[in-house]
């Protein structure tokens, strides 16, 4: 099967099991949604980190960034957002059915776009540090923005923002964003699939290589590095403002910038399923998803426990995640060359023969 | 065409104490091949990376066709149309040969949407016709750290023409390679110089190798430009025979 092919055919099922989902498992409604928002959490986190070789562990920022950005935009055109905050929900606005999805379409789409606007001047900032020091500076990058969103009054401080209620019956609502996130991370694998398709793929992965060559080849490598970022943002921006619809109140530390949590899950999903990979990231959120949610179930007490254990066992003998290890052992299945003629010994006389 | 592509003035560089270069004035005319030779230590590969920006001078003048770029950074000069290859090989590595040539076109006048164009057609056929050129053609599909040192080297050489400089700047382009092979990396070193028309600059310590390539050479010593000459006008000089065998 070529490489095409076995891409479609995962397209095929995802989309399959994306819309029969919610007729087979209906009571699972909102964990299957949380598990797209997972995938779309680690492929994104994969384009700087496991393609660019930034490993951030702020990328939560601007999930909260744009979970923030569309519930003013949803309040704040109809409302005054400072009076609607800081009655503390005491005010129950009524939006009218269009006014809601007028301003859930608004909100989205300005999420997506903010976040991704933001990111620049972030970026700029923190792109310019490698390595550890890049990790640890993206960390307090979010620290810092959620530090500042919960000293800020107008979007409610640390209590936050009740978001406009889904105006159809219940059950409805759970539909509606689980629909919206499935089909945000359907078009995020699509759109990554065929970034790294392009010239862009490449300049990422050269600037993993060696960031210092390509740059002495004339990459831009500023540009590569802090679009790449923006592309992350943007789809996080909107899986955030849909999330914070689907909880319906959102506060800075626990739902919003969830550093310790969700921030780090996209770290350890990638690097569970392989980083650097289109589906890695993938298989890495199924599983670790469906581990989190049995033992959360199950395993009640144990299940940080059982978390660190999977991590612990994929850092020590898997540290290319699932994907990665499988292409080490198989790599003809996975389309990789292999020249067995050439062993330490003989590697010269096959540069002769080059040369020749 | 005889006008200098590069050319330097009065150029120092200093590490803390150490003064890497000093007071250094060279000239590389366009379409010609130059050598800079030199005893370990004497300060080549600082002086390229002055030339490729990448560091700040001390002082002094480098022009690139006439223009001065002293201040610039190495993608702004890279982009100009000055490529150097480590003497360390620097290559891609853990991507594949072909994805090695392909992002390694030149940058000089794309426009942003170029980032997001498609790898097939022109880029790929061109891509192969190099790797043929340098003998890589029946492993462009491997991943190019599995490849030989002299193998990488001639990846790093083929990725710089794929770039289409004016100039090359070559950190040792033989050292570490297997005799054998040094025969054939002159001769594709010149057909570069003569087919694609690319000026070179070159640091060489195979002595063999710098007498036949190049027709115009400069030595260095303790940093400082000892003599310069054609090829056998150094042969026989008797300063940079002593330098080479330590009599100062």
């Amino acid at each position: 099967m070529t490489a095409r092919k076995l891409d479609y055919s995962i397209f095929t099922f995802l989309i399959a099991f994306g819309i029969l989902a919610p007729f087979l498992f209906p009571n699972f409604v909102t964990q299957i949604a949380v598990m797209w928002m997972m995938i779309l959490f680690a492929s994104s986190w994969d384009t700087a980190g496991g393609q660019m070789g930034y490993n951030s562990l702020g990328n939560i920022t601007f999930f909260g960034v744009g979970m923030y950005i569309s519930a003013v935009v949803q309040v704040g055109m109809f409302y005054d957002v400072a009076e609607y905050t800081a009655s503390f929900g005491a005010i129950k606005p009524v939006f009218t059915d269009a006014q809601y999805y007028k301003g859930l379409v608004f909100g989205l789409a300005a999420a997506g776009v903010g976040a991704a606007l933001i990111s620049i001047p972030i970026g700029l900032c923190v792109l310019g540090l490698r390595g550890p020091y890049f990790a640890i500076g993206t960390l307090g990058v979010a620290v810092a923005v959620a530090e500042l969103v919960s000293a800020w009054s107008y979007v409610g401080a640390g209590a936050g923002i009740s978001m406009p209620v889904y105006p159809g019956p219940a059950g409805e609502g759970s539909l509606v964003f689980y629909s919206l996130m499935f089909v945000l991370t359907i078009g995020c694998l699509f759109f990554l699939r065929w970034l790294y398709s392009t010239q862009f793929g490449l300049a990422i992965n050269a600037i993993r290589d060696d960031e210092d060559k390509a740059e002495a080849m004339g990459v831009h490598t500023t540009l590569y590095k802090s679009t790449a970022w923006a592309f992350a943002a943007f789809f996080l921006g909107i899986s955030g403002a849909i999330f914070g619809n689907m909880i319906g109140f959102i506060e800075p530390l626990e739902v919003a910038f969830p550093t310790a949590t969700f921030g780090i899950f996209m770290v350890a999903m990638s690097l569970l399923g392989g980083k650097g990979t289109l589906w890695g990231p993938v298989i890495g959120a199924i599983l670790f998803h469906i581990v989190k949610e049995l033992t959360w179930s199950y395993m009640e007490g144990m299940q940080w426990i059982a978390l660190g254990a999977i991590i612990i066992v994929n850092i020590v003998y898997f540290q290319q995640g699932l994907l990665g290890w499988a292409s080490d052992r198989w790599p003809a299945a996975f389309g990789l060359i292999v020249d067995k003629s050439m062993t330490a010994d003989d590697r010269d006389g096959d540069a002769r023969e080059a040369a020749e | 065409m005889t006008e200098n592509i590069i050319e330097v003035r009065n150029v120092s560089k200093s590490y803390g104490g150490v003064v890497a270069n000093h007071d250094i004035s060279l000239d590389v005319p366009s379409g010609k091949i130059t050598g800079l030779i030199g005893p370990n230590g004497s300060g080549k590969t600082t002086l390229f990376n002055s030339v490729v920006g990448y560091h700040p001078t001390d002082g002094g003048s480098i022009k690139f066709e006439g223009q001065e770029i002293s201040e610039k950074r190495v993608p702004d000069i890279a982009r100009l149309g000055m490529l150097r290859t480590f003497q360390q090989t620097r290559i891609y590595s853990k991507m594949d040969c072909m994805d090695n040539m392909q992002i390694s076109v030149s940058h000089r006048g794309r426009s942003v949407f170029d980032m997001f164009s498609s790898r097939k057609g022109e880029i790929a056929d061109r891509a192969e016709v190099l790797l043929e050129f340098v003998g890589l053609y029946s492993k462009r599909n491997l991943i190019s750290g599995e490849l030989s040192f002299g193998q990488q080297k001639l990846l790093e050489f083929a990725m710089a023409l794929m770039n289409e400089p004016k100039v090359l700047l070559l950190d040792e382009p033989t050292a570490g390679i297997n005799p054998t092979l040094i025969n054939g990396l002159i001769d594709r070193l010149q057909r570069a110089n003569e087919e694609f028309g690319v000026t070179l600059f070159v640091i060489e310590h195979n002595m063999r190798v710098i007498m036949n390539l190049a027709q115009h050479i400069y030595c260095l010593a303790h940093g400082e430009m000892l003599a310069s000459g054609q090829p056998d006008e150094l042969q026989n000089n008797q300063l940079v025979i002593d330098a080479y065998l330590g009599a100062h």
